[in-house]
């Protein structure tokens, strides 16, 4: 298992590299000036505009920036924002409120989700779940920000149950009507997932042979059932953990959650490199941790799956 | 949240009842002036940039400078200059100016207000290599350079609350810009550390910094009323709590929503419902800001005498009055100048202003003048940033050029802000392209000195005329407000003829505030009167 996880990590070498080039490459790529976009409709003085590229490092060739950033990296220094903050304290900052957003969603969407899936599957083609099957098919169809913005517009605004945005320092009681939208859609997949999952692990030999045995319903359903039917379900909801962590940007920008969306989102309007990449490859460092806690999760779940040396 | 709501609610009926009663003791008191401890919250964006003075030149921070800061001059709600931190300002030629400042002013940490306090914040911004984005503020104060570090002999200090200032050349509306942020004071603590002072400024303005994290980055930033302050702008509130906001509409909802003051930015996409949704409570008026697009000379059909007729017809040819009230819902003005309606000195009646009124037949008659002297082909196109909107007006004032004229005429869209002005600044923009002009002062030569002058900094289609440059630098040297005023506006007329760039309209500010606040009144720069506001 070590062996495993440290030749899993070894890989991860090279992705990391290879992302942080791509991305560092397509922000240079990215054509116009942004030193120009920072005075605005106003053109600086020539020698002005000198002096700070030869600050940011932006007039040298592409590779000399890239090595440049790569070596700060190293030394722990991920450059400052053009607001003269750390990059680093931005990071330490804005993780904390999305990792809680997350995890909230987390919650919501598979409690939710397994719940309803699981009674649709044991009750297929009833109303129940003929009803459920309507209403994922309607969330996952719509677009977050419709979502987020009927949902901000219904409860913050003419209801007032819940703040319309999210107040400074994110508390847990203004994140729950932004979490609830950003697991509306993820929801709806598991509910599916969790149906068609439980069906046909109704339908396996052993199942029928503890019913045979005459175990109760009481007993069959959560341990013999949902216990196996579940190894799809988790195994999504954990990647999706990760596609939750790397930043909603929409809905995070809606509810103004000053998470790591909104600020990579307002780092790539004002053309801020060292931001960008940054948080960039910091995300691309979950994705590839929840990657591999995913497929240590199938060993738990299912125990004929091994790894090899 | 429920909750919490109610408890609010029960807090504001105790308080009601008890208001009720003391106004049965003492025969009705006033309960509407508010309370001086409340907190205004508002609605900002993250500063781009360390709040420095010298190195804002954004809104998001420039808002929080102008109320921790105070300057020489401050501007009221129309945009007059009032002296502030100044005792006097005075000048015989426009060239050299003597600046008395007022005693006993202090910094929050104490700090006496000096003339070293400016001499020395003056001399930080201009220095070349301190790269301050506001540096070219100065440039016209003896001894600045871009190129190299020099210090600006023009300030020299006579006693602690007197300094001279000497210009490069006159310029009589140089008091009139000492109330913008890059001309603030420092304290002598800030020139220690920069970095540290850009996280925590102390200012000797209205308001200051709550503690020392009071900024609390991309959320929001905390001020209060500084206790020793003894200028103009007491303010009849507790405080500020400046909220960012990553997108407008945002902030739109939370003004619904009630839980914000007070909004100066209404969200596209709430323009047609925003005056319906707040009564009385929305704020629609033009703001210091002139939008134009601009056909170089350069370009082929565009010199000389055929481009001029050519620049006429195309004005001519845009329903300015139809594009504003369709596209954007009336929150824009159409232009009848080149500056704008808040600042001191607009004229709406301008020699050869018609040119900017809508009138097909007599532009088809120009445009076939110009085909006299040299057939057109091609196709007419104005460029413009993706990112910012544009679109929607760029194809409707293309679309009324297609209409009047008969000639091919599109949008050119650059997806970045960043690329477009690239082209435009290094000259390779091959069509027209929008441009726009937002005031740092409330003066009419700000508006046409940087933009039209030759070689002027942001002169971006390169116009030159000598008659029009000796206007404005006999504009510049008049220190008559008055008279200098005039200069100015008979070197517009010449602009109405050449049409540089085509004015097009003023932006309005758009805004809103809550139930809870009053005498909320916008600035000539858009930004409310913070201090002015109370809160019941």
């Amino acid at each position: 298992m070590a062996g495993y996880i440290f030749r899993r990590l070894l890989q991860a070498l090279p992705v990391l590299v290879g992302t942080t080039f791509l991305i560092y490459f397509m922000v240079f790529a990215m054509p116009g000036d942004p030193l120009l976009a920072l005075f605005g409709d106003k053109t600086p003085n020539p020698a002005v505009l000198e002096r700070l590229r030869e600050q940011y490092h932006l007039d040298q060739p592409f590779i000399v920036q890239y090595f440049l950033y790569l070596g700060g990296i190293l030394r722990g220094d991920f450059g400052t924002s053009f607001s003269g903050e750390p990059v680093t304290d931005i990071l330490a900052r804005t993780f904390p409120v999305t990792i809680r957003l997350a995890l909230m969603a987390l919650f919501i969407e598979f409690v939710l989700g397994v719940l309803i899936g699981l009674i649709s599957g044991l009750r297929k083609g009833k109303l129940f779940d003929a009803s459920a099957l309507v209403i994922s098919l309607i969330l996952i169809s719509l677009p977050i920000f419709v979502i987020a913005f009927v949902a901000q517009f219904i409860f913050g605004i003419q209801l007032g149950w819940a703040r319309t945005t999210v107040s400074a320092g994110a508390p847990i009681q203004d994140l729950i009507l932004p979490a609830f939208v950003l697991a509306s859609i993820t929801f709806a997949q598991i509910v599916r997932l969790t149906r068609s999952s439980v069906i046909e692990t109704q339908s396996l030999d052993f199942v029928r042979t503890a019913y045979g045995k005459g175990l109760s319903r009481r007993r069959i359903i959560p341990v013999h059932i949902l216990r196996n039917s579940l190894i799809p379900v988790v195994t999504y909801a954990a990647t999706d953990f990760g596609v939750l962590l790397v930043g909603a940007t929409v809905t995070e920008g809606i509810f103004n959650v000053p998470g790591v969306g909104r600020t990579l989102y307002q780092a790539i309007i004002r053309g801020e490199g060292p931001t960008v990449v940054s948080f960039v490859t910091v995300m691309v460092l979950i994705y590839l941790v929840v990657n591999l806690v995913v497929d240590l999760l199938y060993g738990l779940l299912d125990p004929r799956i091994r790894y090899v040396k | 949240m429920k909750i919490r709501r109610f408890g609010l609610g029960a807090i504001a009926l105790v308080a009601a009842g008890t208001l009720a009663l003391s106004g049965c003791a003492s025969g009705g008191s006033d309960d509407s002036a508010g309370d001086t401890a409340a907190i205004i919250t508002t609605n900002g964006s993250e500063p781009q940039n360390p709040l420095v003075p010298t190195n804002t030149n954004e809104v998001g921070g420039g808002k929080i400078l102008d109320a921790i800061f105070e300057g020489l001059v401050y501007y009221d709600g129309e945009g007059a200059p009032h002296n502030a931190v100044a005792e006097s300002i005075e000048t015989d030629d426009a060239t050299n100016y003597t600046i008395t400042l007022k005693p006993d002013l202090t910094f929050t940490n104490g700090d006496p207000v000096t003339a070293d306090s400016f001499i020395d914040a003056w001399n930080y911004g201009a220095l070349a290599s301190n790269e301050q984005l506001s540096s070219y503020f100065f440039e016209d104060i003896v001894g600045f350079s871009y190129d190299e570090d020099s210090e600006l002999t023009g300030l020299k200090k006579v006693d602690d609350l007197t300094f001279t200032v000497e210009l490069n050349a006159p310029k009589s509306d140089f008091p009139l810009r000492l109330g913008y942020s890059a001309f603030y004071p420092l304290p002598a603590s800030a020139f220690d550390d920069m970095e540290a002072f850009g996280q925590n400024p102390v200012g000797n303005g209205p308001y200051m910094l709550d503690g020392e994290n009071a900024w609390a980055h991309n959320e929001k930033i905390d001020l209060v009323v500084n206790p020793d302050y003894a200028g103009e702008r007491t303010p009849v509130n507790g405080g500020l709590s400046i909220v960012f906001y990553a997108t407008q509409d945002a902030a739109y909802a939370d003004l619904l929503g009630g839980n914000l003051d007070v909004l100066d930015a209404v969200p596209d996409s709430a323009l047609s419902t925003f005056e319906a949704d707040l009564g009385d409570r929305a704020v629609n008026q033009p703001a210091a800001v002139f939008q134009s697009f601009t056909i170089p000379e350069r370009l082929a059909h565009f010199g000389g005498e055929e481009g001029k007729l050519r620049r006429a017809a195309l004005s001519m040819a845009i329903n300015r009055e139809e594009i504003t009230d369709v596209i954007f819902e009336g929150s824009r003005t159409p232009a009848s100048d080149f500056t704008s309606p808040v600042i001191d000195g607009f004229s709406d009646s301008l020699e050869g202003a018609e040119v900017l009124e809508y009138n097909p037949d007599e532009a088809v008659k120009l445009w076939a003048e110009a085909d006299a002297i040299s057939p057109w082909d091609g196709e007419f196109k104005i460029a413009y940033n993706a990112d910012g909107g544009h679109q929607a007006w760029v194809d409707a004032t293309t679309n009324s050029i297609k209409n009047v004229l008969g000639i091919e005429a599109s949008g050119e869209p650059y997806p970045t802000f960043q690329e477009a002005r690239t082209l435009i600044t290094d000259r390779t923009i091959q069509t027209a392209f929008r441009t726009g002009w937002q005031a740092d002062y409330p003066g009419l030569f700000n508006f046409l000195g940087p933009l039209y002058a030759t070689n002027a900094g942001s002169n971006d289609g390169d116009y030159s005329n000598p008659e029009f440059d000796a206007l404005i630098n006999s504009g510049a040297e008049d220190t008559d407000p008055a008279s200098a005023n005039e200069k100015f506006q008979q070197a517009q007329e010449i602009l109405l003829q050449d049409l540089p760039a085509t004015p097009l309209w003023y932006s309005n500010v758009t805004g809103g505030y809550s139930e809870n606040v009053d005498d909320v009144v916008f600035g000539w720069n858009s930004v409310p009167l913070y201090y002015e506001i109370t809160k019941s």
